[in-house]
């Protein structure tokens, strides 16, 4: 493993990671900034970022690192299922389809005996 | 400033978006930030840099990526390019927000400014929350959130940084699946128009459908496919509608 020393990492990060992210973002304000608010172009913009965010959630819960890459996939989505019947269940309440799905993990993996 | 009588002073809404800080996506994300700190540690990445990146990058994938490349031994143009490869979404998602909160008198600058203080909880929260603060006052309300979450999340990971070990992995694994089960939970409730279920709806089919066709762009595709199949699907379905009406 390398670990990076002095000012070089910070010129490293700056570059790697700052710029490397907010052109994304300053690109994301010129484009926004063009779109008017009722338009259908924002729609499919709306939806093309949403999409994005949901494969994001679809990968942490299929293809997890550290802890619950051992954990068995039917626990992992059990308790996403869980969570979403108590959602629906508390009027679409985030806490409790939160809770609920926390809850089941937990006790899936103490009973797994991690 | 008539108009900001009525709407209530800037310093107010910096002050509510400042309040922010103790919502549960907030809190969600400074359990996240805990166990990144905890993965940095562990790499022996020195904290001074862990807090420059938390400030810097801010997007919690981005830096996660970032630290995997560094401590691979990337050079800075591979690792370049794998950060801003998983970071595209940041446009679409900034592209989405900004109409939300910016009047016609907003300067470009300040937008470019604050756009850094978008990733996807900061997003997620403003997208929810910013309908119920005045228009004009949307941009104080945003900045005050985006600049006191960064800046709690600097100091968090520099006071936690000499306390975290090992997790109990229980503790572990809880705290990797609340972002996951955060994000989903708050998208659905705060959806405000019909095509975000349908994009969610085939984002998560999406995601994993790609990753086993493409898994080095897997997400891209599937926001840029998937969106786009999603707002067919839901314009077809909403001009059938407009035509039985």
């Amino acid at each position: 493993m390398t670990v990076l020393e002095g000012w070089w990492a910070y010129v490293f990060i700056a570059i790697a990671g700052w710029l490397a992210t907010d052109i994304w973002r300053w690109l994301g304000v010129l484009a926004g900034n063009r779109l008017r608010e009722d338009s259908e172009a924002l729609n499919w913009v709306r939806a093309v970022a949403t999409a994005l965010v949901a494969a994001v959630i679809a990968k942490l819960v299929l293809y997890p690192t550290g802890v619950l890459e051992q954990s068995p996939l039917w626990l992992r989505l059990g308790s996403v299922v869980a969570g979403a019947v108590a959602f629906f269940a508390a009027r679409q309440k985030p806490a409790i389809g939160i809770a609920t799905a926390i809850g089941v993990l937990a006790v899936g993996l103490y009973a797994l005996g991690f | 400033m008539k108009h900001g009588e009525t709407a209530g002073s800037a310093r107010h809404w910096f002050l509510a978006g400042m309040m922010g800080i103790f919502s549960l996506p907030a809190t969600i994300l400074m359990l996240s930030f805990v166990g990144f700190c905890a993965f940095t540690a562990q790499a022996g990445i020195p904290v001074e840099q862990v807090v420059f990146m938390v400030g810097a990058v801010w997007a919690l994938p981005a830096k996660v990526i970032l630290v995997s490349s560094i401590l691979g031994g990337a050079n800075v143009l591979t690792a370049f390019i794998a950060v801003t490869l998983s970071s595209i979404r940041l446009m679409p998602m900034v592209a989405a927000l900004v109409p939300e909160i910016r009047t016609q008198r907003t300067p470009t600058w300040l937008l470019l400014l604050l756009s850094h203080f978008v990733a996807i909880t900061a997003w997620v929260f403003a997208m929810e929350r910013v309908q119920s603060v005045p228009r004009e006052r949307r941009i104080v309300f945003f900045a005050g959130f985006g600049i006191t979450l960064v800046l709690a999340n600097m100091t968090l990971v520099a006071v936690v940084y000499q306390f975290v070990t090992e997790f109990p992995p229980i503790v572990a694994g809880c705290l990797f699946f609340l972002t996951p089960v955060y994000f989903l939970a708050s998208i659905w409730s705060s959806a405000r128009h019909p095509v975000i279920y349908v994009a969610l709806a085939v984002g998560l089919v999406a995601g994993p459908v790609f990753y086993w066709v493409a898994p080095e762009f897997d997400i891209l595709l599937a926001g840029v496919g998937g969106g786009t199949v999603a707002w067919l699907a839901e314009r077809s379905w909403r001009q059938r509608k407009e035509a039985r009406a």
